[in-house]
C-alpha cells in the first residue's frame, strides 16, 4: 500500500516535470511577453530593460535551470505581471474557484442522485423521459451561453440574483469564504447551478442506467423474495452497487470541475483561479501558467488516489496493490 | 419555490449597498495589475490610480494639458522648466504636498523593481531636477524638450515619506496608497474588486460619490448585463453589438465621443524584393516590392470603403480616417481631403504601376484586440480583391500575432495606436519615423517606413518650443506622411460609456472612466 502511494507520487513528479517543459517550450513559441506587457510608448531601450527585469534575455535553458532551481526551494517563480510570487496569487484566487466547485458538485449529487433513482425505478413515466431529456440539454448546451441566458433571465429580467461577482466574504482560518453570508450564497447560486448542469446530467445518467441494471438482477430478487421493504432495496443494496461508477466520475469531474471553471468565472467575473489563468494565457504570464497547471496535475493525482482509496470502503473485495 | 426568497433577499441587499445615493459601482473592462502607481504602464492601473493620485499637470477630457498639482509651468532656460506647484494640498494622510515630494518621485519611477512597462518612459528626459523652494521646483533636460509637461501627465505623486524603495506589495495592501487625490483605496482584491472612499481633505473640487466599489468585468456580455441588472451603475467599452440596443433602452444612458485610438494598416516595407505572402497574380515571385511604389499604397487606401467599414462593421462606433487625429485635437490636419472610395480610380493606379492584373497578398490581423478586428480584415479583404488584389485574410489571437508582426513577418497587417499624448508628435516619432534604437524614435515602426525628408521635418519640429509654432510643423510633418501613404489609416474608434439612466458622463478621448465625472443629471 506504501509503495503503490509512493509509485503514484513518482509518476505525478514525472508528470509535472514534462510538464514544466512543455510550458516552458510552448510559451515561447506562442509569442514574447513583452511585446504584450510594455507600454506602446516604450522605446527600444525601455524594450530591452524589461526583457532583462522578467530574466527573459537569458536563453531558454538558463531560465527553465533557473526555474527548476527555485522549485526545489518551493519557489514557483514571481508573476511577469503582479509582481508577485506566481504561487500566492493563486492561493489567493483558490478559496473562489473551490467554494464554486463544491458546490457545483454537492449540487451534482444532491439533485442528480435522487433524479436518476427515480427516473431508473419509473423509465417509461413522463417523468422519468423528461429526466432523460433534460438531461440531454444539460451537457449539451454551451455553458457561457447558458450562463449568460441566466444572467438575461434571473437577474436582468426578473432581478431576483445579482448578475456577477463574488459576494460579501467571511475570514475562517485565514481565507475569505463567501457560502457562509447570504450575499455570498445569492451570487454564488447562478454560477454554481452553471457549473453544476454537466454534471447532474451526467450523474442523473449514471445513477438511472446502475438503477435499471441492478434492479434486474439476481440479489435484487432474493432481497425482494425475502420480504425486504422496497425501500431498503433500493437506498441500502442497488444504491450502493451503484455508487462505484458514480464516485469515480465524481471524482475526475471535481478536478474537470476546478480546472474547467474558466469560462463559467469569466462569464460570471468571478475572481477565482480560472479567470487568472485565462488573464495570464493572454498575457503569456508564464510563472502563473506552470504554477497553475502544476498545482492542476498535482490535484488530478490526489484526487484519483482519493478515488482508489474510496474504492475499498464501498466495495471490499477490491484491493489495492494486491496484483503485484 | 426559492424565488421569492431570493426576490426578498436581493431586495435587501440592493437597499443595503449600492442603492444608497452616495455610493457607486462601477465597472472596469481589465483588471490592474497592482494598486502601484508606477509599476506597470497599464491602462486600468492608470484609470484606478487617477481617483487616488494626481500628476502635475492633468488632461482634460480633450487630451489637453491643465494644470493638476502644478499651477504653472514655463521653460526658464531652453534645458530647463520651471513649476509651481498648487499650495494647500494635503495628502491622505495629512502631510502637506512640496516639490520634495515631486523629486521623490521623479527619483522613484525607474527604480520600481520588476516592472513589466517602466514609467520611466516619461521621466527619461529629466536629467536633474532643483527644488527652488517648497512649492517651486526645476526640471532639467538634455537640451529642449518641450513636451515634459504632458510626459508628466502619465506621472502620479507619491509621498516622500514612504522611504527609499517602496514595496508594490504595500501599495496593494493600502500601507503605501498614500495620494493627494479625491478618492483613498479602502480595499484593493486583485482581478475582482477595489473600494474606494471619498477624502475629505482633497483639495480640488469635491466629488459627487462618497463610495466606489470598482469592479473588473472584462467579458463583454457580463458587463451589460450587470448594468441592465442595475448590480453595477456606469461600465466603459460598451460592445458595439449592444450600443443600438441600450440607446433604446430607457433605465440606461449612454456618453460618447471620438477617441484617440486609430486604426490602421502597415504595409511591409522592410523589403526590396518581394515580402512575405506577396506573390504575383499567379502565385510566381516578383521582383520587386510592390508596396515600395506609392501608387500601389495609394490604390490600396483608396480600395477601402471606409464608410461601410464604420457603418456594417463598427455599427458607427467610429469615425472613418484620413489621418492620425480626429477633429478637435491638437494636430489634427483639417486640410487632408477624405480618402475617396474608387475601385476604377484604384485599379487604374495598380496598372500605372505595372500591375495590371493586380497581385496576391495576404492581409494579417489580430482577433481579440482591437474592437471587430477580425471583421475589419475580412472586409477589407475582399474590397481589395475586387480592385484586382488577391487577398487571403488571416486574423489570429493577439499573442501570437503581435510578436510575429514585430518581426517584420507579415506584408499588410492591421494594428491600433492609441495617442496617449494628445498632440501629434506621438505618432510621427513613434510609429512613422525611421527605426532608429539610437534615439528610441521608430520604435514601433513595424512596417519599416522610412522617409528621410520626414525625419528631418519631425526632428526639427521637436526643436520649437512654442506649443502653437510646433503644431503648424507637426501638421506640416502629418500631411508629408499621409500623402506618401507611411500607413493606411482606417478608422478612429469611439469610446462609449453606459450607465444608469439619471446619471451623466463627460466622455473623455483618453479612454479614462473617472467617477469624479459621473454625476446625477
Amino acid at each position: 500500500m506504501t509503495i503503490w502511494i509512493l509509485r503514484r507520487l513518482f509518476q505525478a513528479v514525472l508528470v509535472m516535470l514534462a510538464m514544466t517543459v512543455i510550458v516552458f517550450v510552448g510559451v515561447n513559441v506562442i509569442g514574447d511577453p513583452i511585446e504584450i506587457l510594455i507600454s506602446p510608448d516604450a522605446d527600444q531601450a525601455e524594450r530591452l530593460r524589461a526583457i532583462a527585469a522578467l530574466g527573459l534575455d537569458k536563453p531558454l535553458w538558463e531560465q527553465y535551470l533557473r526555474f527548476l532551481w527555485g522549485a526545489l526551494h518551493g519557489d514557483l517563480g514571481r508573476s511577469f505581471v503582479f509582481n508577485e510570487p506566481a504561487l500566492r496569487l493563486i492561493g489567493q484566487r483558490m478559496p473562489a474557484t473551490l467554494e464554486l466547485a463544491v458546490t457545483a458538485v454537492l449540487m451534482a449529487v444532491i439533485l442528480g442522485i435522487p433524479l436518476g433513482l427515480l427516473a431508473g425505478l419509473y423509465p417509461n413515466s413522463l417523468f422519468g423521459r423528461a429526466a432523460m431529456a433534460g438531461s440531454i440539454l444539460g451537457f449539451s448546451l454551451p455553458s457561457f451561453w447558458v450562463g449568460l441566458m441566466f444572467i438575461m433571465v434571473f437577474a436582468v429580467q426578473l432581478g431576483w440574483l445579482p448578475s456577477t461577482g463574488r459576494g460579501a466574504t467571511v475570514t475562517v482560518l485565514g481565507v475569505p469564504w463567501s457560502f457562509l453570508t447570504r450575499d455570498g450564497l445569492a451570487h454564488m447560486a447562478m454560477p454554481a447551478f452553471n457549473l453544476a448542469l454537466g454534471n447532474i446530467a451526467l450523474v442523473l445518467r449514471l445513477t438511472r442506467s446502475g438503477v435499471r441494471e441492478n434492479l434486474p438482477m439476481d440479489y435484487v430478487r432474493f432481497a425482494r423474495a425475502k420480504g425486504l421493504s422496497p425501500q431498503r432495496v433500493v437506498f441500502v443494496h442497488v444504491l450502493k452497487n451503484i455508487m462505484i461508477p458514480v464516485v469515480t466520475v465524481l471524482g475526475l469531474q471535481f478536478g474537470s470541475t476546478v480546472a474547467f471553471a474558466v469560462v463559467t468565472e469569466s462569464v460570471f467575473a468571478w475572481p477565482g483561479m480560472g479567470k487568472l489563468i485565462i488573464d495570464s494565457i493572454n498575457v503569456l504570464d508564464r510563472p502563473v501558467i506552470v504554477a497553475y497547471l502544476m498545482m492542476i496535475v498535482l490535484m488530478f493525482v490526489t484526487i484519483n488516489l482519493i478515488v482508489d482509496l474510496l474504492y475499498t470502503v464501498l466495495d471490499p473485495r477490491v484491493r489495492i496493490g494486491g496484483a503485484e | 419555490m426559492a424565488g421569492r426568497g431570493f426576490a426578498l433577499l436581493t431586495a435587501a441587499l440592493l437597499g443595503a449597498s449600492p442603492a444608497s445615493a452616495q455610493s457607486l459601482v462601477m465597472a472596469l473592462s481589465g483588471s490592474p495589475t497592482s494598486a502601484d502607481p508606477h509599476y506597470h504602464t497599464f491602462s486600468p492601473n492608470i484609470t484606478l490610480d487617477s481617483h487616488s493620485y494626481n500628476s502635475l499637470v492633468d488632461m482634460d477630457p480633450k487630451s489637453r494639458p491643465i494644470a493638476s498639482l502644478a499651477d504653472s509651468w514655463k521653460l526658464v532656460a531652453p534645458d530647463t522648466w520651471e513649476f509651481k506647484l498648487h499650495p494647500g494640498v494635503k495628502f491622505h494622510n495629512g502631510d502637506d504636498f512640496t516639490a520634495d515630494d515631486v523629486a521623490y518621485t521623479l527619483a522613484r519611477v525607474p527604480t520600481v523593481p520588476n516592472s513589466p512597462g517602466s514609467f520611466a518612459i516619461y521621466t527619461k528626459s529629466v536629467i536633474a531636477t532643483e527644488i527652488v523652494d517648497k512649492l517651486t521646483i526645476r526640471m532639467k533636460t538634455a537640451g529642449l524638450y518641450p513636451l515634459l509637461p504632458i510626459d508628466l501627465t502619465q506621472i502620479l505623486i507619491i509621498p516622500k515619506r514612504l522611504g527609499p524603495n517602496p514595496l508594490n506589495e504595500d501599495f496593494n495592501n493600502g500601507r503605501n496608497a498614500i495620494g493627494t487625490g479625491p478618492y483613498r483605496m479602502v480595499s484593493y482584491k486583485s482581478g475582482d474588486r477595489v473600494e474606494l472612499e471619498r477624502f475629505d481633505g482633497y483639495w480640488g473640487t469635491k466629488p459627487h460619490w462618497a463610495n466606489i466599489s470598482v469592479r473588473m468585468i472584462p467579458n463583454d456580455g457580463a458587463r451589460t448585463a450587470s448594468l441592465l441588472a442595475g448590480d453595477v451603475q456606469f461600465v466603459e467599452f460598451v460592445p458595439t453589438s449592444d450600443v443600438a440596443r441600450l440607446s433604446a433602452d430607457k433605465r440606461v444612458a449612454l456618453s460618447e465621443t471620438d477617441s484617440l485610438r486609430l486604426v490602421f494598416l502597415w504595409l511591409n516595407r522592410s523589403h526590396a524584393d518581394a515580402p512575405p505572402f506577396v506573390t504575383g497574380p499567379n502565385g510566381e515571385a516578383l521582383a520587386t516590392n510592390p508596396l515600395n511604389d506609392l501608387r500601389v499604397r495609394r490604390a490600396l487606401s483608396m480600395g477601402i470603403n471606409r464608410a461601410a467599414i464604420v457603418e456594417r462593421v463598427m455599427e458607427n462606433a467610429a469615425i472613418p480616417a484620413n489621418q492620425f487625429m480626429a477633429p478637435g485635437v491638437s494636430g489634427h490636419v483639417s486640410d487632408l481631403p477624405p480618402i475617396p472610395f474608387d475601385i476604377a480610380r484604384a485599379k487604374a493606379l495598380l496598372a500605372e504601376a505595372g500591375y495590371p492584373k493586380g497581385f496576391r497578398i495576404t492581409l494579417h490581423g489580430p482577433n481579440d484586440r482591437y474592437v471587430n478586428d477580425g471583421k475589419i480584415v475580412q472586409a477589407i479583404g475582399q474590397m481589395w480583391t475586387r480592385i484586382g488584389v488577391e487577398t487571403k485574410v488571416d486574423a489570429m489571437t493577439w499573442t501570437t500575432y503581435i510578436n510575429r508582426a514585430s518581426k517584420q513577418e507579415f506584408s499588410a497587417f492591421l494594428l491600433g495606436w492609441g495617442i496617449s499624448s494628445g498632440e501629434a508628435s506621438n505618432p510621427l516619432r513613434a510609429l512613422v519615423h525611421t527605426y532608429d534604437a539610437a534615439s528610441g524614435w521608430g520604435s514601433v515602426n513595424r512596417g519599416r517606413y522610412s522617409n528621410p525628408k520626414l525625419d528631418g521635418m519631425i526632428k526639427a519640429a521637436m526643436g520649437v518650443a512654442d506649443d502653437g509654432a510646433r503644431e503648424k510643423a507637426l501638421i506640416d510633418a502629418e500631411r508629408v506622411a499621409m500623402q506618401d501613404v507611411a500607413l493606411i489609416p482606417i478608422h478612429i474608434q469611439k469610446n462609449i460609456w453606459a450607465m444608469r439612466a439619471g446619471l451623466t458622463y463627460i466622455p473623455r478621448a483618453d479612454e479614462r472612466s473617472l467617477a469624479m465625472d459621473l454625476r446625477p443629471q
